[in-house]
């Protein structure tokens, strides 16, 4: 793309001047924009300075609450006080870098899995980095073997269950969903109708009702005996309520598939699970890239719901800490301005990079 | 498909393996496969539940709706005590989701108009405030948001006996928000009635005016005509009621304050919460809907002489609708769905109260198959509404 070519001849002049004709274009460009720039300067001197006053000049970070008490600003001393609890949640003290070391590593298979698309480089590692990964996390998670006590998962939360809950849902619910997708776009009338009635339900019932189905109607459903826990029924609930919705971005791929494509692989005798694999998913896939991404993204936001069923995601540990002792209580501005942060961080960045790839993987149609 | 045939090119009678490499027969086979797992996944699920119920001792069926509820609901828009049954508690429930999501959608349909043509406005400051806006709400999780609000209320405002007062009878507690509202009245209801037929009215009116301007190009003035048919009817019903003028005021009464109309703090949260979220998606999607639009549509309009306000209403909405009007039926879908997270800050929407429901009756499977129900109808109906939309407003090629 060649910006130059689009972007109008460079102003010239000196700085002052080209700031006084800058702002004549784009502030004050006839009455009614310049009311409206002198209202929107008004509102920012009104918002912004208070919540600098309140967020750093007058904040602490001492984390007790008598130092809290005697700033007017922010406490941030609440999030600094209670950091492992709410990034942790009651996972054990001591053993709490194993929380952090798995969460580095799903981290960085994210991002090894998204930035596969940019440098090609990357994707053969794509699989045997889930592969390998998993497993650690879950050894480090749990533990109980190579010398790590064992930690039961109802004592996980934090950031890293949130990350594990909405990646391992997404990885998981990734084969599923194809597997929707191609049964809606078959030919044979009961397995098109199987999909189409699978996901046409699951996408009909907010991710609330499933999880409350996951927690509360699974152990009706389980021959006596076996009992699966809280935490691995939200999962399980997560993974068949994402796939419903990565169902319906791979028709979206497999739809932009040009029909010649599906005769060419006819023509060349290959069966259908063979020109599935070798034409049409390559070149479906690399069309829902960006919106698998704000798939995920959406998952991640989602995951929160947990708190309802009685798990501490990250969201669940700030309200843990926020009660952990009554003097805390007031200060949930803060707890939740830390965790809105977070998320913010996180999903921002990821949609920014979706937008960006979007744009990548246009560059070949706009020649 | 052809007779198979072999080396020497005469045609043999199909064997059991030819019937296997058909095409055709396989996929009925598939299917049985497929179909034969599912049922017997099924049978396998019932048998459990139908055991592990038994040993619970929960009867199955719908019985228990008939039953006393015998929980309190603080907001109810129908006539409800702990003494109506499970049934009425969940109309409450019902009633209140589709309350806080009719308000949200219509609220968060104005806010996210302004802020999505705010991100298109040549104005940078206004363009940047905006953008901010948009990505700030929509990347973080509306629970958290809802819970934040829920937080915020009760705690930013003061108690009842020194409440906030910006307009008389308007006032502001941390027990929610009061507004005085009339005394219920004949007259009210008349005026609904009033409504009623000069819509029915307007209607016909516009049909008429349409068929003389295709046949005559006659414009009719509709909207002035229209307006002026809705304002006279419902006045007119309004005095003839007697043109009653009692309102209920809420004032302060002991510790807590009576009369007027209560918004709840719960209610507020849950209606921001939702608003505010759902408007950053509406905003997106009113600045794409816009973006659709050629600017050549603007020129062709205004080489035809067409004035600029008539093109924005024939030219260039009806465009962009078509783009736009989808995915915003999306975003409302998602409201009303997200107004489930209601249950988390103590709103008494449907799930809510079946929640509640289901804890104390154990009938898990009922109450949970109720509300799964209702959403998924609700979600059907605006699908099949969608289609309709879409075949009347795709493009006729030929």
């Amino acid at each position: 793309m060649s910006d130059n070519a689009k972007s109008p001849p460079l102003p010239t002049g000196t700085f002052a001047e080209r700031a006084v004709s800058w702002s004549k274009k784009n502030l004050f460009d006839g009455w009614f924009n310049s009311i409206l720039t002198i209202g929107a300067i008004a509102f920012l001197l009104w918002l912004i300075p208070p919540i600098i006053e309140w967020g750093i000049v007058n904040a602490t970070l001492e984390p007790t609450i008598e130092g809290c008490k005697e700033v007017s600003g922010a406490c941030w001393g609440f999030v600094n006080a209670n950091l492992r609890l709410i990034l942790f949640g009651t996972y054990p003290y001591d053993e709490q870098w194993r929380p952090l070391l798995a969460m580095i590593i799903l981290m960085g298979i994210i991002c090894g899995s998204l930035g596969a698309v940019k440098y090609p480089g990357l994707r053969k590692a794509i699989i045997p980095m889930w592969v390998i990964g998993v497993p650690i996390i879950a050894i480090l998670m749990w533990g109980g073997v190579l010398g790590l006590t064992y930690v039961q998962n109802s004592y996980w939360g934090g950031l890293p269950l949130t990350l594990i809950l909405s990646s391992i849902g997404v990885i998981f619910a990734f084969p599923f969903g194809l597997l929707l997708a191609l049964g809606r776009q078959s030919h044979m009338p009961a397995i098109k109708t199987m999909s189409v009635v699978y996901i046409e339900v699951i996408r009909g019932v907010p991710l609330i009702t499933v999880l409350f189905m996951a927690s509360v109607m699974f152990p009706l459903f389980l021959p006596d005996g076996v009992t699966i826990d809280k935490l691995l029924r939200a999962q399980i609930g997560i993974i068949l309520f994402t796939a419903a919705y990565l169902a319906e971005v791979f028709r979206g791929g497999l739809q932009a598939v040009p029909r010649g494509q599906f005769e060419a692989g006819d023509s060349l005798a290959l069966s259908y699970w063979q020109s599935m694999r070798l034409i049409i998913l390559p070149q479906a896939l690399r069309l829902v890239i960006p919106p698998t991404v704000n798939s995920f993204i959406s998952m991640f936001k989602d995951t929160t719901l947990v708190v309802i069923i009685g798990l501490f995601d990250f969201l669940g540990t700030v309200k843990l800490a926020l009660r952990s002792d009554p003097a805390w209580t007031k200060y949930y501005v803060e707890g939740y301005a830390f965790a809105a942060a977070i998320f913010f961080l996180i999903c921002f960045s990821m949609a920014k990079y979706s937008a960006y790839l979007e744009k990548e993987l246009r560059k070949g149609e706009r020649r | 498909m052809s007779k198979p045939q072999n080396a020497q090119g005469d045609v043999r009678s199909k064997s059991l393996v030819d019937y296997l490499n058909d095409e055709n027969v396989r996929a009925v086979l598939y299917q049985i496969v497929a179909i034969g797992l599912i049922i017997l996944a099924g049978w396998y699920l019932v048998s459990n539940t139908l055991y592990n119920l038994a040993q619970q001792n929960i009867s199955t069926g719908y019985g228990f709706l008939d039953l006393e509820a015998s929980f309190e609901i603080s907001e109810t828009m129908i006539d409800y005590s702990a003494k109506s049954n499970y049934a009425t508690a969940l109309v409450v429930g019902l009633l209140n989701t589709v309350k806080v999501s009719v308000l949200g959608i219509v609220l968060c349909t104005i806010i996210g108009t302004i802020f999505g043509v705010a991100r298109l406005s040549s104005n940078w400051i206004v363009r940047k405030l905006a953008t901010v806006y948009v990505e700030t709400f929509r990347n973080i999780p509306v629970l958290l948001q809802l819970f934040f609000w829920y937080a915020l209320i009760p705690g930013a405002f003061p108690h009842p006996r020194d409440a906030l007062e910006p307009l008389p009878g308007v006032l502001f507690t941390s027990r929610g928000m009061y507004m005085p509202v009339p005394v219920a009245d004949t007259a009210y209801t008349l005026m609904g009635i009033a409504a009623i037929i000069a819509l029915v009215a307007i209607f016909f009116i516009k049909r008429w005016a349409k068929k003389r301007q295709d046949a005559t190009g006659q414009p009719f003035p509709m909207f002035l005509t229209g307006l002026g048919i809705f304002v006279g009817l419902v006045l007119l019903a309004y005095l003839a009621g007697g043109a009653p003028t009692e309102m209920s005021m809420p004032e302060l009464k002991g510790f807590n304050i009576r009369g007027g109309y209560n918004i709840s703090p719960e209610f507020l949260a849950v209606l921001i919460g939702l608003t505010v979220y759902t408007s950053t998606y509406v905003a997106e999607v009113v600045r794409s809907g816009i973006q659709a639009v050629p600017s050549g549509q603007w020129e062709a309009a205004d080489s035809l002489g067409i004035k600029r306000s008539v093109a924005l209403r024939k030219v260039i909405l009806p465009q962009s609708m078509r783009v736009a009007i989808p995915p915003l039926t999306n975003q409302y879908l998602n409201l009303t769905k997200n107004s489930s997270l209601a249950v988390a800050v103590g709103y008494p929407d449907l799930v809510s109260v079946s929640n509640t429901t289901m804890n104390q009756t154990g009938q898990a499977i009922e109450a949970i198959s109720i509300f799964m129900s209702i959403y998924l109808g609700l979600s059907l109906l605006t699908s099949l509404f969608m289609n309709w939309f879409n075949k009347k407003m795709a493009l006729v090629e030929r």
